[in-house]
């Protein structure tokens, strides 16, 4: 469980980040951050993993303030995927998705074959482990970048705008790739994106960000459909433009949502997911 | 011209070519005093300009400072440590290394902020230490910079080693000073040939190993 209580950033130079956030994440949850930038959202994901360490507030992962805890060992217990894979350039693919294990003394040996299976896992070749990440594609480097975030079989999966930088054919594959493994995995998922499509396929919860951390409305998608809080979030959710004029329909016991000309923009899951 | 010939016919003499004064001791004074000042001003240099480039600070006072450095004279320094430290070996070299710092500095602290911020900030976030960071990281990925700021150093200092003849040394520059007194131009002009030559050996083999150590995956991207 993460718990963000009364949180705030202000930054040296003046520039307030985030005011007052309060959220609290369930363990196995997947929640989603949105909002345009400016909205805190990135920042307040860091504070997570103390990337960026609040100016008030705490924030807690399972009722541990995370203040107490030595950055780097509370970093390489939460896998961070971030939008730019951020791979090491001078290492190889297997290498790299071994970093953690690599760092906390596991042997190269073990650390490898883990590494090879988690290739396979997030749907690599496992062949491409003795590449160089520049001789990977943008979406199998984001893919490398999801299995070095579980390479140390964290709880909690840290994903800022991870699938942003690609193209939208590779990015819808790699949203699908993520919902399957979250329904292997169950990790606790903390999300961040600016796109509102993406917020609502992943997310079973999104938060719907103000600039300065506000939150606008927080809610399982169909419930921010069913009822935007305010102009906002009307705005930001399209409401009223026809994609949004949503049915859902029974396909092989799925509950599929369906746009106004029954375009399938999602799956509905209800009740517990893990 | 002639001059010239008669420089190249004093290289080939092959009684040039051994004894104490004879062309490989000076050699090899002249790369002992260009080593030991470039170890030492590395030894000082390079920690502090690594961690001027990992942590951002101090840039301005070390782009200050090394300005200042490259633009002292170093006959000047050399006749000031002379005086100071009288005359051997310690005086030139203490000029040499105010000479080889510049460079050293520039290519550490250019080498670390060389390579991307994203990729530093995903190794921090993945949870290196600041120092795995450096080692890692930072280090392997500006390898190229920071050899050419040892090239650069070296360079600079083989060039300007002969000066420590000035005040009594060996090394190349003895062919210099000794011509130089003895009006024996083809014998200066040698001993000048030898410096150059030298310079760009040592130029050209650490542009090599600048190539040979350039990280795999970015060389081949």
């Amino acid at each position: 469980m993460i718990r963000f209580d009364h949180v705030g950033k202000t930054y040296p130079g003046g520039t307030t980040a985030v005011e007052d956030f309060s959220l609290t994440i369930d363990s196995h949850a997947s929640v989603v951050l949105v909002g345009t930038s400016g909205s805190g959202k990135t920042t307040l994901m860091r504070m997570v993993n103390r990337m960026v360490d609040p100016t008030s507030g705490r924030v807690l992962i399972d009722d541990e303030d995370v203040a107490g805890v030595d950055p780097v060992k509370l970093r390489r217990s939460i896998g961070y995927v971030m939008q730019a894979s951020g791979l090491l350039p001078h290492r190889t693919v297997a290498e790299n998705v071994a970093t953690v294990p690599l760092l906390e003394g596991v042997s190269r040996r073990r650390s490898r074959s883990r590494a090879l299976a988690l290739l396979e896992m997030v749907g690599l070749d496992h062949r491409l482990g003795d590449r160089y990440p520049s001789q990977l594609s943008g979406g199998q480097q984001q893919r490398v970048g999801v299995a070095r975030a579980l390479a140390s079989d964290p709880n909690i999966l840290l994903m800022d705008e991870p699938f942003g930088a690609v193209d939208p054919i590779v990015r819808a594959e790699l949203q699908k790739e993520l919902l399957r493994l979250q329904s292997e995995l169950g990790k606790t998922i903390l999300f961040v994106t600016h796109d509102i499509d993406e917020a609502f396929l992943i997310g079973e919860q999104v938060v719907i960000l103000r600039p300065g951390g506000e939150i606008a409305q927080q809610g399982t998608p169909a419930e921010i459909l069913a009822d935007p809080a305010d102009d906002f979030v009307e705005s930001f959710v399209g409401s009223g433009v026809g994609k949004r004029a949503l049915h859902v329909d029974e396909v092989s016991g799925q509950q599929v949502v369906l746009d106004a000309g029954d375009r399938p923009v999602g799956v509905l899951r209800e009740g517990s997911r893990s | 011209m002639s001059q010239l010939l008669e420089a190249f016919s004093w290289l080939a003499d092959p009684t040039r070519w051994s004894g104490t004064d004879g062309i490989p001791t000076r050699l090899l004074e002249h790369l002992w005093y260009t080593a030991l000042g470039v170890v030492v001003a590395a030894v000082i240099a390079v920690p502090i300009g690594l961690l001027v480039g990992h942590t951002g600070r101090g840039r301005g006072l070390v782009v200050a400072l090394s300005g200042a450095a490259r633009a002292l004279p170093t006959l000047g320094l050399i006749t000031l440590f002379g005086l100071w430290l009288g005359i051997g070996l310690k005086a030139p070299i203490l000029a040499f290394v105010v000479l080889a710092i510049p460079s050293l500095l520039a290519g550490a602290y250019s080498a670390v902020e060389s390579v991307d911020p994203r990729t530093v900030d995903a190794a921090r976030a993945q949870g290196m230490t600041e120092w795995q960071i450096l080692s890692r990281v930072e280090v392997p990925l500006g390898l190229p910079l920071l050899i050419s700021g040892f090239r650069l150093a070296i360079v600079q200092v083989v060039a300007t080693v002969m000066l420590a003849s000035y005040i009594g040394n060996g090394g190349l520059g003895r062919f210099i000073f000794l011509g130089l007194q003895l009006q024996d131009y083809p014998q200066m002009l040698a001993g000048s040939i030898l410096v150059v030559a030298l310079a760009l050996v040592l130029d050209v083999a650490l542009r090599v190993l600048e190539r040979l150590l350039a990280p795999r995956g970015a060389a081949r991207g």
